[in-house]
């Protein structure tokens, strides 16, 4: 149907929404939970933490699983591809999923990802069958080999995680987008739907957010803010945006000949 | 003995991960658990014999993005 935006499918396994969401951040349990619902998304992140002893009982799960929810478990605290491996095998047993988000960063001060372990690691994980969807360096040469080493999709930043500076990588952005032959999703950085109906104008597959809504006054609405720009953004992409002109002058919309004469 | 659990000394009359994790209650889902850097998956946890000292990491979901 014309009307009818494309389906984004991620190592065979179709989303409607274009919107994942992290669950860092959020001030409780149930405004988290509230976000997934008013997102929409079909795709949320979960961490994994050693055990307390006397936290036994808090399930941070029970608030999240719902079905048609696939969760992504991340690799965050790794800080180079042996550490990667060890924890994706510890989140397919805790998690159940083959699915998982790459993440190593080992510098804690900007928490860029390390380019070589995460394309050591990507290529070894794909290897023992996870999905692995890397977060990476918005650099098109790294995610091509990233898509070479059998990543189901690739993740570049738009600017440092939690920064909410938006796409400060945004040509970079183009680039991966044009050449890619897998799913482009933006992670971090993103701090605005505008942020994110740029992505998605650019013709990326996806956003994934975390801080802008959960640190955001009302949580849920802001989720439900995002859902509208990325379904926008997306829209304008598939329906072919208008060039934009290289100069500052004006270019009539409207015929200026033969009005008052 | 004692085992090391995420670091810390627990003292256990376990011999066996199984028997660990029912003295200690672990949740029945959502938890991985490796004994020296090596992941135990659950249906293995029986067999795992406990040794004095050993490493136990018990990992669970956490927020995150």
């Amino acid at each position: 149907m014309e009307n009818e935006q494309t389906k984004l499918v991620i190592a065979g396994r179709e989303f409607h929404s274009r919107l994942f969401l992290g669950t860092g951040k959020f001030r409780s349990n149930q405004e988290m939970s509230a976000a997934i619902e008013a997102s929409g998304s079909e795709m949320v992140t979960v961490a994994m933490k050693r055990v307390e002893l006397d936290d036994a009982n808090d399930d941070l799960l029970s608030h999240v699983v719902r079905p048609g929810l696939q969760l992504l478990p991340n690799t965050s605290g790794v800080r180079d591809a042996d550490e990667a491996v060890f924890a994706a095998e510890m989140a397919r047993e805790a998690f159940g999923t083959e699915w998982l988000k790459l993440e190593i960063h080992p510098d804690p001060r900007y928490l860029l990802p390390d380019s070589t372990e995460t394309l050591k690691a990507t290529e070894r994980l794909a290897q023992k069958g996870f999905v692995v969807l890397p977060y990476c360096q918005a650099d098109p040469t790294l995610c091509k080999h990233l898509e070479e080493a059998g990543a189901a999709a690739v993740m570049p930043l738009g600017a440092p995680i939690g920064t909410n500076r938006g796409l400060q990588t945004r040509d970079f952005l183009r680039i991966i987008i044009e050449q890619a032959m897998v799913p482009v999703i933006v992670d971090a950085g993103i701090g605005a739907p505008s942020h994110a109906a740029e992505a998605m104008e650019m013709g990326a597959s996806a956003c994934l957010v975390n801080t802008a809504i959960a640190v955001a006054g009302q949580p849920a609405r802001m989720a439900a803010a995002f859902a509208r720009a990325i379904e926008a953004g997306r829209a304008a992409y598939e329906a072919g945006l208008a060039a934009q002109v290289h100069s500052f002058e004006a270019q009539a919309s409207s015929p200026l000949t033969a009005f008052l004469n | 003995m004692n085992v090391l659990l995420n670091n810390n000394s627990v003292s256990t009359t376990a011999c066996t991960l199984q028997q660990l994790a029912d003295e200690l209650q672990w949740p029945a889902a959502g938890v991985a658990v490796a004994v020296d850097n090596q992941l135990v998956p659950r249906k293995a946890w029986a067999e795992k014999e406990l040794t004095e000292g050993c490493r136990v990491t018990l990992v669970r979901a956490a927020c995150g993005g």
